[in-house]
């Protein structure tokens, strides 16, 4: 095995360990565990962002659309058809996904700026309408009542609703099920043609390789993820609201990603982490906690274009 | 019957014609150099047959097919594959991530999400005797964004060659080299040419590196065709003389 290789198996085994363990060491460090979900949930959406942004280098500045519409999928399954966790699972990552891909064909054409520009328009086209849309989506205030429901396994029943740790341990499990499949991706031919086109689109579509289509399919896996992300995010919060899908959610992940290290495949969770702890550590302290967000991401971009994880592994090379 | 076929290109921007009538046939395993002063239209009409935009008019065909309207990806699929003037290859994979690329892509996996154990050593091989035709191999683990100019356009024309093209085109392959690097790549055409039968056709401003290499030489000015034929024949011809010395005059 050569070094690199037993390096990043060192990383890895470090961030499951980490995962998996959070339970019992953020609560002496001063974090509860819901805070741990919602690090995983958001961190799962700021990869799939990630996915398009640093390993097909497409921008996207509206993927909270598929976020949103994946936590509206899910509450809406869960509210008005079955009273199934996974089957809400499911509505919202189908519902996402496909509204995904089936705009995503429209613009895979445009690029840069234009390209990021559309997406901010497809984002406030659904926030609207879930704005206004009060009969089914409740508008302004928000999808609610509904909440997850407990895991049947057969052989035993998980009340993931009211037990903080048994509900965190599911959403590292969907967690994990969505990462295996990104990296699998990313380590296949189909993946390494995603690199070649955020390489080099010329020369990509110089060795015959159908650039529109690759770009549309990795658009349309990014956005299942990020529904999948959303669905999870409605049962962190057992509530889906606008907010959700506003072009400002979209880049709250574009931050997240590029803090933690756009280049990298685990960059983004550690981007979404500083988010969420700073966020909830700073919000009880003043309401402008933005600012200090901001701050952060100015100094990281400055400083260390490769984000943050950038930063820790250029130290560990040295 | 020829590989390729060239009928009277046209291509204008605008007001400005940049080629202006072109023809041109290259034989199956033929080496041709396209050459002309700068402003010639060389590399418009490189784009016309490599698809990077259509003629206004004219006819391009390949291989016995009619790929005026084929886009680039497809005209690659038939086999067609070419080089830059400025170098296009993925600075921050390596030497051997960029070659494999082109091998998965050539070998129709573009789209699969795993290959098999046998496909990936079938792939390992094509990268294995690329690297080592190309004379890369020591550097396959290397970043190609951090070789030196020569060996990243030694790259460029091996993802080119992983695509087993039938036909090769290199735009300006010596640009930007020093002498060393300039003798190396051509001996490298050289070798593609004589030993592994490959159809090439380059633009080429080095004419040491033209009368050295080409079986034919085409000459274009202005976007016209000036001259064709050996580079005994262009050597001796006064048009071609009058074009390069009025330039220099």
């Amino acid at each position: 095995m050569s070094g690199e290789q037993a390096r990043k198996l060192t990383v890895l085994v470090a961030i499951w360990a980490l995962l998996l363990l959070a339970p019992y060491w953020m609560p002496p460090l001063g974090g509860y565990t819901a805070l741990g979900t919602r690090v995983l949930v958001l961190g799962l959406a700021a990869m799939s962002v990630n996915f398009l942004l640093g390993f097909t280098g497409v921008l996207s500045f509206g993927h909270a659309a598929w976020f949103g519409l994946g936590a509206y999928g899910c509450g809406l399954m869960l509210k008005f058809i079955a009273l199934s966790t996974p089957l809400g699972l499911i509505a919202g990552t189908v519902l996402g996904g496909v509204m995904g891909g089936l705009l995503g064909a429209l613009i895979v054409r445009r690029r840069g700026v234009y390209f990021a520009m559309v997406t901010i328009a497809f984002g406030q086209v659904f926030y609207y309408i879930a704005f206004q849309w009060s009969s089914l989506t409740g508008g302004d205030d928000g999808l609610r009542p509904f909440s997850r429901q407990p895991l049947h396994l057969g052989f035993a029943t998980v009340d993931i609703l009211s037990d903080a740790t048994a509900f965190y341990y599911f959403v590292l499990f969907c967690f994990a099920l969505a990462v295996a499949i990104m990296g699998f991706i990313l380590r296949s031919p189909f993946g390494r043609t995603m690199l070649a086109i955020r390489e080099n689109e010329r020369r990509a579509r110089f060795l015959g390789i159908p650039v529109e289509r690759h770009i549309w399919i990795a658009f349309t896996l990014s956005c299942f993820f990020m529904a999948y992300a959303g669905s999870l995010y409605a049962l962190v919060n057992n509530f889906a609201d606008p907010r959700g899908l506003h072009y400002s959610q979209s880049g709250d992940f574009v931050i997240m990603a590029v803090m933690g290290g756009m280049r990298s495949f685990w960059g983004p969770l550690l981007g979404a982490a500083v988010f969420v702890v700073l966020q909830d550590y700073l919000s009880s302290v003043t309401i402008n906690w933005m600012s200090f967000v901001g701050l952060l991401f100015v100094l990281v971009v400055l400083f260390f274009p490769r984000g943050l994880l950038g930063v820790i592994r250029r130290k560990s090379e040295a | 019957m020829s590989l390729l076929e060239v009928r009277n290109a046209t291509k204008s921007f605008g007001s400005l014609v940049a080629v202006r009538d072109v023809s041109l046939s290259v034989r199956q395993g033929e080496l041709r150099a396209i050459i002309g002063p700068n402003g010639a239209g060389k590399t418009t009409f490189f784009n016309l047959i490599s698809g990077f935009f259509p003629p206004t008019s004219g006819t391009v065909t390949f291989d016995g097919k009619d790929v005026t309207a084929l886009s680039v990806t497809k005209r690659v699929q038939l086999g067609m594959a070419r080089t830059f003037q400025i170098t296009e290859i993925f600075p921050e994979l390596t030497v051997h991530e960029n070659v494999r690329i082109g091998a998965e892509v050539a070998a129709g996996y573009r789209l699969r999400p795993w290959i098999s154990r046998t496909e990936a050593e079938k792939v390992e091989r094509t990268i294995e005797e690329t690297l080592a035709l190309i004379g890369l191999s020591a550097k396959a683990n290397r970043l190609v964004g951090e070789l030196a100019h020569g060996d990243q356009r030694a790259a460029e024309i091996a993802m080119a060659l992983t695509l087993r093209p039938k036909l090769l085109l290199l735009d300006e392959p010596t640009a930007g080299m020093g002498d060393q690097e300039t003798y190396e790549i051509t001996q490298l055409i050289r070798r593609l040419h004589r030993d592994s039968n490959f159809t090439i056709v380059l633009i080429e401003h080095d004419m040491r590196v033209v009368f050295h290499l080409a079986d034919h030489i085409t000459v274009l000015d202005q976007g016209k065709l000036l001259a064709e034929g050996t580079p005994q024949e262009i050597g001796a011809n006064e048009a071609v003389q009058a074009a390069y010395l009025g330039k220099a005059a």
